[in-house]
């Protein structure tokens, strides 16, 4: 396998003053679900915006690499990257509800991505849109195309974002926080159109997600974020059987894990919050919440190996198997 | 669509009729009728002839009804000062002020739009600061100095358009640009804000993440959000236009409407007064509804379950 989206050193500041992605660096493989997980305000939804170069006004991105499928995203023109956008790449939102343009049917707006990148003409792009629409599991799409988006519930219009988001044949689709504002049935549902899709599109995802009950599920691999930083990165599996970063051990021992998690015992959960961080920030930020922390982690952090497709930021030695409490 | 129509059609008409009320009920009010029109110098003997002839001594309800009766089928009688009937001077007169009202909330809307678009899609930057200052000195200045200022620099030093009358296109013109005046500043704002906060919707972010060019983004997803509140308060100013440009009337000698019931107000010609209320009433309403309907047509969330 070949990187579709590789990303390395990645920062994303607004106005100087706040850092919000510090250096992050993962790649997505072709036909991967690649997870983005960590806390709210951990910089992971303006990771996703910078590679798409969707930041709102006053962010500015800048980074080591930044390619995907072979092309420079950072050398790209504003234009450029627009022929990109929807077309190659794809993207959906956290808040379905909103996300649809109110004063325009479904059709109107699911035809015009197909007719702006690829051209045609509006008959042809309504019956791909059709053909979409009945693939991620909308019923009577013929009626649903003449509708707006008020007409349909949540779940129905996070689907219809995911339909559109397909209209020219993505190769990467960034998904950020999908289902966080749907009901858990429907939470489910969506979580298995993905993985469909991905299996029968061969499309790569980059999901991103604050729920390792999420990332257990779908992904194949997966990048933790904390205070702007991808403080480990690990295949799926490995990560849950043996997570190396104090933060990532935190985070897994907050979750109830079925035949780990004894009954009576309480769970676990990490003290304080995320610090703000400054631009001249040095060393571990999550060293003010970590038991572990003594004074080398203000310096330099060492990216350490611990296994083929897994490192982590922290000056702690590989540790083996079963996680504990932090 | 149609039971909104049905609905705002039947309020109209409500409106209309308690506008009728208050504006009978209010010349009554303003004194004895048959002592002002009868004048300072008459003897009671005279008053009492007048109160007569003018069908002022009936109980008021049946002069109310008496009126109302002849005004639904468009007779408001005769004026008390013309010695022509009320619906033939309205007649005249309306034209005019239809003429202005169009050329001004036109000229208004053609500067407005783009101004107001341009400074959002430039927030923050020094062409949204200038427009900003643009919309306050336009509010701050008097419509009479603007008026006379249009006048000494276009009329009489460059000698491009006429001062006064209402002879061709061209006297309209300078009235329409004060007239657009009065609701630039509002619009603008409007359109601003408007625009601003459509930039900053979800549904704009899902727009450029489809990789829509910018014109389409600004002109076609921003822009038909943002215009909703603009069409309601476009109506309202025109409405506003219409009866509220005695000023303007009065300066650039148009008469039209507005003048009209300034002029019958100063002269107690009541039955003049009251048309006037009424057509502006119902120009108001009328406004109003095509509003709601402009509005409908553009939010399918008005139009659709």
């Amino acid at each position: 396998m070949s990187a579709l989206l590789e990303i390395e050193e990645l920062q994303v500041g607004f106005g100087g003053r706040t850092a919000a992605v510090r250096g992050a660096s993962f790649r997505v493989e072709k036909g991967e679900t690649h997870c983005l997980v960590g806390e709210s305000g951990c910089g992971k939804s303006v990771t996703a915006l910078a590679v798409m170069s969707l930041l709102a006004r006053g962010g500015q991105r800048s980074a080591k690499r930044m390619s995907f499928a072979g092309t420079d995203l950072l050398s790209l023109s504003d234009r450029e990257m627009a022929r990109l956008r929807g077309n190659r790449m794809a993207m959906i939102f956290q808040e379905p509800m909103t996300s649809l343009n109110p004063a325009f049917t479904i059709g109107s707006q699911m035809t015009e991505v197909l007719t702006r990148h690829k051209g045609g003409t509006r008959a042809a792009a309504l019956d791909r849109a059709a053909e979409l629409m009945g693939r991620v599991g909308i019923t009577a799409p013929g009626m649903r195309l003449g509708q707006f988006p008020h007409q349909l519930s949540g779940g129905l219009r996070q689907r219809v974002m995911i339909a559109m988001a397909l209209m020219c044949d993505p190769e990467l689709l960034i998904a950020d926080e999908p289902t966080t504002a749907l009901d858990v049935t429907v939470q489910a549902q969506i979580l298995r159109l993905l993985a469909t899709l991905k299996r029968e599109l061969g499309l790569s995802i980059l999901l991103i997600t604050h729920d390792l009950g999420i990332v257990a599920r779908v992904a194949d691999h997966v990048s933790v974020m904390y205070a702007g930083e991808v403080v480990e990165r690990a295949p799926t599996a490995e990560l849950f059987r043996a997570p190396q970063h104090p933060y990532t051990r935190g985070l897994l021992s907050c979750v109830p894990v079925p035949g780990r998690v004894q009954r009576d015992k309480p769970l676990g959960s990490i003290p304080g919050v995320v610090p703000a961080i400054g631009p001249g920030f040095a060393g571990c930020a999550f060293r003010s919440r970590c038991s572990h922390a003594d004074e080398t982690c203000a310096h330099e952090i060492p990216r350490r190996q611990a296994g083929e497709a897994h490192d982590y930021l922290c000056r702690l030695a590989p540790q083996s198997a079963e996680p504990q409490p932090a | 669509m149609l039971r909104l129509i049905a609905r705002r059609l039947v309020l109209g008409l409500l409106v209309a009729f308690t506008v009728m009320t208050l504006a009978f009920l209010l010349t009554r009010l303003s004194g004895d009728l048959a002592v002002s029109i009868a004048g300072p110098s008459a003897t009671q003997a005279d008053v009492e002839i007048v109160r007569k002839a003018y069908g002022l001594d009936r109980p008021l309800y049946v002069q109310f009804f008496a009126w109302t009766g002849r005004a639904i089928v468009g007779d408001f009688g005769q004026s008390y000062f013309f010695k022509d009937s009320v619906a033939n001077l309205i007649q005249k007169r309306l034209p005019i002020t239809l003429t202005l009202g169009l050329v001004g909330l036109s000229l208004a809307l053609i500067i407005s739009l783009p101004l107001g678009i341009l400074a959002a899609v430039r927030e923050n930057t020094w062409v949204d600061r200038s427009v900003t200052m643009f919309t306050m000195v336009g509010q701050a200045i008097p419509s009479f100095w603007l008026a006379l200022i249009l006048m000494i620099v276009l009329g009489l030093q460059l000698g491009i358009l006429p001062i006064s009358g209402t002879g061709t296109w061209q006297h309209f013109v300078m009235p329409g640009i004060v007239l657009a005046f009065t609701a630039i500043p509002a619009l603008t704002r409007l359109t601003r804000s408007g625009m601003i906060e459509a930039m900053a919707s979800d549904y704009i972010r899902t727009a450029r993440a489809k990789g829509l060019s910018r014109a389409r983004i600004i002109f076609k997803h921003a822009l038909r959000n943002a215009a909703i509140p603009v069409v309601s308060i476009a109506a309202v100013q025109l409405g506003f236009m219409l009866g509220g440009s005695i000023v303007i009337e009065t300066v650039f000698a148009l008469h039209g409407v507005g003048y009209l019931g300034w002029e019958s107000i100063a002269k107690n010609d009541f039955p003049v007064v009251q048309a006037v209320v009424l057509v502006l009433a119902v120009f108001y309403i009328g406004l109003t509804l095509l509003a709601d309907i402009l509005n409908a047509l553009l939010d399918p969330r008005l139009r659709t379950g």
